[in-house]
């Protein structure tokens, strides 16, 4: 994992006015220091997801600043991943692209390496998906509702994923699951619906 | 008389282009598909079509016409944040309907919106020729660097502007490709058949095989196949290439029908 950033945050994120055509989220004001695992909780609608948008630069900032440092690497895994309903790609072939293709990777991802995308169910790619966010090199791991369509046994090799990471990996997560929040992260920022602007 | 004809010099230029272009579109369908840009290929060729009629009256070689029309539909699609379908669709009934009142108000333009909509293999030439290996060229040579990047885009769309990697590199060459593959698929094959071999071998091979570069690989020789059959029938029963070329790709689809099979040989979703 390249990088020594001297324990400055990996990202700061100040006073973050974020979305499309208008305003939906903010101003939100945190931090992301390496290492941690760092949760963003939040009634639904509340613009959660827009916030990592906004850091990937997808959504647009209408005010404030997304600091990374310098250099910093991210993957973002976004929330409901499409499955392609007919490409033969394997789940080896999807971790090589995005350099996850370790010797080591899970057990529950051993059986998805040889399988074409198009013949796993929507938890399998779910968790494939995550795992080519989590194999990698990148330090910021943003993650947005990763426990959408996961069952128990998905959930806890989920969870798994994330307590492996090690400093400078720092992950952002996003999810409306508080307990899974609670279980594994160092760390809440809440956020809450953007009032309206009179 | 047939075997004669079939071998005769004079054909060898054409069979060779139609086969160069058999193997680049396909290739390109293949990650056309990927994308779920298919319906780009029909867009891109009917305004080719219409670039290739256009320039009779601007009195500049068709080839440009068509590469200029195909190239400013591209751009323009290139601006849009999220081009999709849809635009490719309003791409197609701007090329087509143009294409078709240029001809009807054009001198010869009736003949060549003919030829361009039909195909005219068998005038083809050296020119073309060079255009074809130059796009097979750098074809072969970017996709080691290209494929992993479309890929990526593909499953992680902000994969590029999250870590300030510019896109716009891959996306212009690929673009390009795109391009010139339609404009000389167009010329060649005619605008509907150049799409049916964007189109269909991929769609055909993806159900059938497992892993990216199997499926790139049969897509392939889908296309050839049905190219060298195209080519062999429409000789031998004296029929228009660009039809005969299409209703062969069509005929592969059948192949489709063993997917359902594959699927239960390897494993079914969720499996």
């Amino acid at each position: 994992m390249p990088g020594n950033h001297n324990n400055l945050p990996l990202l700061t994120v100040d006073r973050l006015v974020a979305g499309y055509t208008g305003p939906v989220v903010g101003p939100v004001s945190f931090a992301v220091q390496p290492g941690e695992v760092l949760g963003l909780s939040g009634p639904n609608g509340a613009g959660k997801s827009t916030i990592l948008k906004a850091i990937t630069g997808e959504a647009r900032r209408f005010e404030g600043e997304v600091t990374p440092c310098n250099g910093l690497t991210v993957t973002h895994h976004q929330q409901r991943p499409e499955l392609p309903p007919e490409l033969p790609l394997l789940g080896r072939e999807l971790l090589r692209v995005m350099s996850a293709d370790r010797r080591d990777a899970p057990a529950i991802i051993q059986p998805l390496l040889d399988r074409p995308i198009n013949r796993m169910s929507g938890g399998q790619f779910q968790l494939l998906e995550a795992w080519a966010c989590l194999g990698g090199d990148a330090e910021l791991v943003l993650l947005d509702e990763p426990t959408n369509n996961l069952d128990g046994d998905a959930m806890e090799a989920l969870a798994d994923f994330i307590r492996a990471a090690r400093p400078p990996r720092a992950i952002l997560m996003v999810s409306h699951e508080r307990d899974f929040l609670q279980a594994n992260c160092s760390r809440i920022v809440e956020v809450s619906h953007r009032k309206a602007e009179t | 008389m047939s075997d004669f004809i079939l071998f005769d010099p004079m054909f060898r230029m054409p069979f060779l282009i139609g086969l160069l272009l058999a193997v680049g579109l396909s290739l390109i369908g293949a990650y056309l598909r990927m994308r779920e840009e298919w319906l780009a290929a029909l867009g891109l060729s009917h305004m080719a079509a219409a670039g290739g009629i256009a320039a009779l009256p601007l009195g500049i070689p068709t080839l440009v016409g068509a590469l200029v029309f195909a190239a400013v539909a591209a751009l323009l699609k290139g601006v849009l944040p999220r081009a999709s379908n849809n635009h490719y669709g309003l791409m197609l009934l701007l090329g087509w309907g143009g294409a078709l009142m240029l001809a009807a108000n054009t001198h010869q333009g009736e003949v060549v919106g003919e030829a361009l909509l039909r195909g005219q293999l068998y005038f083809t030439s050296q020119p073309h020729l060079i255009a074809a290996v130059v796009l097979l060229l750098v074809l072969f040579a970017s996709l080691n660097w290209l494929s992993p990047r479309l890929l990526i885009e593909r499953f992680f769309p902000d994969y590029f502007s999250a870590n300030r990697i510019p896109a716009w590199p891959h996306r212009l060459l690929f673009g390009a490709l795109v391009v010139v593959a339609a404009v000389l698929g167009t010329l060649a094959m005619g605008a509907m058949s150049a799409f049916a071999m964007f189109f269909v071998p991929a769609w055909v091979a993806f159900v059938l095989v497992r892993g990216w570069r199997r499926a790139l690989m049969l897509t392939v020789a889908i296309a050839v196949i049905a190219y060298i059959t195209a080519f062999v029938v429409s000789m031998l029963l004296d029929q228009p290439f660009g039809p005969s070329l299409a209703l062969c790709l069509a005929l592969t689809t059948s192949l489709r029908l063993f997917a359902n099979r594959a699927a239960r040989l390897s494993g079914a979703p969720g499996e």
